[in-house]
């Protein structure tokens, strides 16, 4: 009885192996195969998709940097993706230190708005958004002969911020709501007003709260591409990695150049593959800390 | 008159009593003034943000659905519920509903199902490697949906796709699925967003499923429960408040995620056959500029997701067991 059970306890383990180890590859697979893809010469997409490359022809990267103009897509996703960190962080800490920790009129209903924009997703709102910046823009030509809110890297730097701002604050709140006052009063007590005690107290201590949050809006600002695509509109002008790797992908329906649009892909993907490799565990936590994001 | 302000501004700082009688004396005080500041000077610029960028395009989204606005005629015009109206007759609004529908369901099924299972084994049995399961099963939602959408491609390609040139090793012919092709590429799509998901969930319930009391499962098997039936009286109604709140969130992205996927990969097409109800928002208001059309569009979809939200929050209601 029990030698059968334990035949049954084995084949049961081998069985949940092969399952696992199955859907890694099929998650490993295809990541793996775009590499792979990435240093193939063009001719060579025509055959097997499955057969190794036949050498290294890293001049897809090149061609993808310099005419697929991946290399100033990459420059302008550096740029916007640092601004809409670092508007983040300067509005969203000092926003959920008070709303978490001061007793204010309309502290409340704050609160309230900003749980509320949890709700808010912004593929519903990026046209009345876009729409807006035109009125602007055709306001700022009357008034100045020319507009500048389309097509500005700062200004959708802005609108990533603001959009992530529910999230960020939601999950900071939480984080300070648990520290106890005595922090504060030791500090008042020792002489430090409130932006003092703010800076040099409290968001020291939520160092990894403000990790997390690093972390879960790096990766979804470098990856968003609808609000990048719809503001962004000159063709000729900037714009983000992924809109960058959207035309590629577009374009190579019509000129068949493979090469360059893998090597495309491979430049989107290895700032994050390498992040989280770094951080991975930090991030599967912080996402169970955090709680939940649509 | 100093006393009366003294008091009032106290009151402001005290975090609790004991650090209130501290304060009753103490010249301090004073910084009680720059408290509103403070406040202010914090609070302001997430408020302005906020407001400017998600409180006003949210309500344009219900306000400009009564208008009438298209590049052509750049001055709105109210119509009432007109918008609305047509939405109803547009067979290509419908379809575009029904597939966000079948996603909906389908993806969300599927999903929770593999991402449960899988975070029940790992969990439970001592897998070598679980790590390094987990750290595979998330890479997936650290990628761009349109990088997820290119692999895609290339894995559905009809000529030198992956998936196709795969099959032909089992068949003496060369095998030429159209996956993209109008009768499948809904099952192409479901497939991408499962692939896309699972890791995310199934991260989140082994972070709940770990909170189980190991104590339960050993008493369990003492009365000779096996893993299923374990897995069932026990896991899932202990999780149970962490799987209806993930539900109830999913349907919300789903809807999100089903555009962001058929706006990368197919466009809609072929012939409209993958169009999903927020694609067809952005491809009336955005690319043929029919403004007022699409936000009724938005407007409705807004409204649907919260009610479907709301609907399955109830249904899944049950009580709270402690543990």
């Amino acid at each position: 009885m029990k030698e059968k059970t334990s035949a049954q306890d084995k084949l049961y383990k081998v069985f949940i192996y092969v399952v696992l180890a199955t859907l890694a590859i099929l998650i490993l697979v295809p990541v793996a195969w775009v590499f792979m893809a990435s240093v193939k010469e063009n001719s060579e997409f025509y055959g097997n998709p499955w057969a190794l490359p036949a050498g290294l022809h890293f001049q897809n990267f090149a061609e993808a940097w310099t005419q697929a103009r991946m290399g100033d897509y990459m420059l302008s996703s550096v740029i916007v993706t640092a601004l809409a960190l670092a508007i983040l962080l300067v509005v969203a800490l000092p926003a959920a230190y008070v709303l978490s920790r001061f007793n204010f009129r309309g502290r409340k209903f704050f609160s309230t708005c900003f749980m509320g924009g949890l709700f808010i997703n912004v593929n519903y709102i990026v046209v009345p958004i876009f729409l807006m910046l035109v009125d602007g823009d055709k306001f700022l030509k009357s008034i100045f002969g020319t507009g500048f809110l389309l097509n500005n890297l700062v200004v959708l730097a802005l609108v990533y911020a603001a959009t992530a701002l529910p999230f960020t604050i939601y999950l900071l709140s939480g984080y300070f709501a648990t520290l106890p006052h005595d922090y504060e009063e030791a500090a008042y007590i020792d002489g430090a007003g409130y932006g003092l005690t703010m800076v040099k107290i409290i968001f020291p201590m939520a160092k990894p709260s403000i990790i997390t949050i690093i972390l879960f809006n790096f990766l979804s600002f470098w990856n968003e591409y609808i609000i990048a695509m719809t503001l962004l509109t000159d063709p000729n002008g900037t714009r983000t990695l992924p809109v960058g790797l959207m035309g590629l992908t577009q374009a190579q329906q019509s000129a068949a150049q493979y090469g360059r649009l893998y090597a495309g892909l491979v430049l989107v993907m290895l700032p994050t593959l390498i992040l989280y490799i770094c951080v991975q565990k930090k991030l599967t936590q912080g996402m169970t800390l955090g709680g939940l994001k649509g | 008159m100093l006393t009366a302000a003294f008091s009032a501004e106290t009151k402001d700082i005290c975090w609790t009593r004991a650090f209130c009688n501290k304060l009753k004396g103490d010249e301090h005080v004073e910084k009680g003034k720059g408290r509103k500041w403070f406040i202010f000077f914090c609070a302001a610029p997430a408020i302005i943000l906020f407001t400017i960028f998600m409180v006003l395009p949210t309500l344009n989204v219900f306000r400009m659905s009564l208008f009438r606005r298209s590049a052509y005629s750049p001055n709105e015009e109210f119509v009432g519920f007109e918008n609305f109206a047509k939405l109803f007759a547009d067979t290509n609004f419908i379809r575009s509903m029904q597939n966000t529908i079948l996603l909906i369901v389908v993806v969300t099924i599927v999903t929770f199902a593999f991402a449960l299972v899988f975070a029940g084994i790992l969990s439970r049995e001592k897998i070598r490697g679980q790590n390094f399961f987990r750290v595979i099963f998330y890479i997936p939602n650290i990628l761009s949906v349109v990088v997820i959408s290119a692999i895609f491609s290339a894995i559905y390609d009809t000529n030198n796709g992956m998936l196709n040139s795969f099959l032909s090793l089992f068949s003496p012919e060369k095998v030429a699925i159209m996956w993209k092709g109008e009768s499948l590429v809904m099952t192409s799509l479901i497939v991408a967003m499962v692939w896309q998901a699972i890791g995310y969930y199934m991260v989140m319930y082994m972070a709940s499923m770990a909170s189980v009391p190991e104590s339960l499962y050993e008493s369990a098997s003492l009365d000779g429960a096996g893993r299923v039936t374990q897995f069932f009286k026990i896991t899932i109604p202990l999780i149970w408040t962490n799987i209806r709140t993930t539900l109830t969130f999913f349907i919300i992205s789903t809807i999100n995620m089903a555009f962001l996927f058929v706006k990368a990969m197919t466009s809609g097409g072929p012939n409209g056959a993958s169009e999903v109800a927020l694609s067809y928002m952005y491809k009336q208001a955005y690319t043929n500029s029919s403004y007022g059309y699409g936000m009724a569009i938005g407007a409705l979809i807004f409204i649907f997701s919260f009610a479907l939200s709301a609907v399955v929050n109830k249904v899944t209601e049950r009580d709270t067991l402690e543990f």
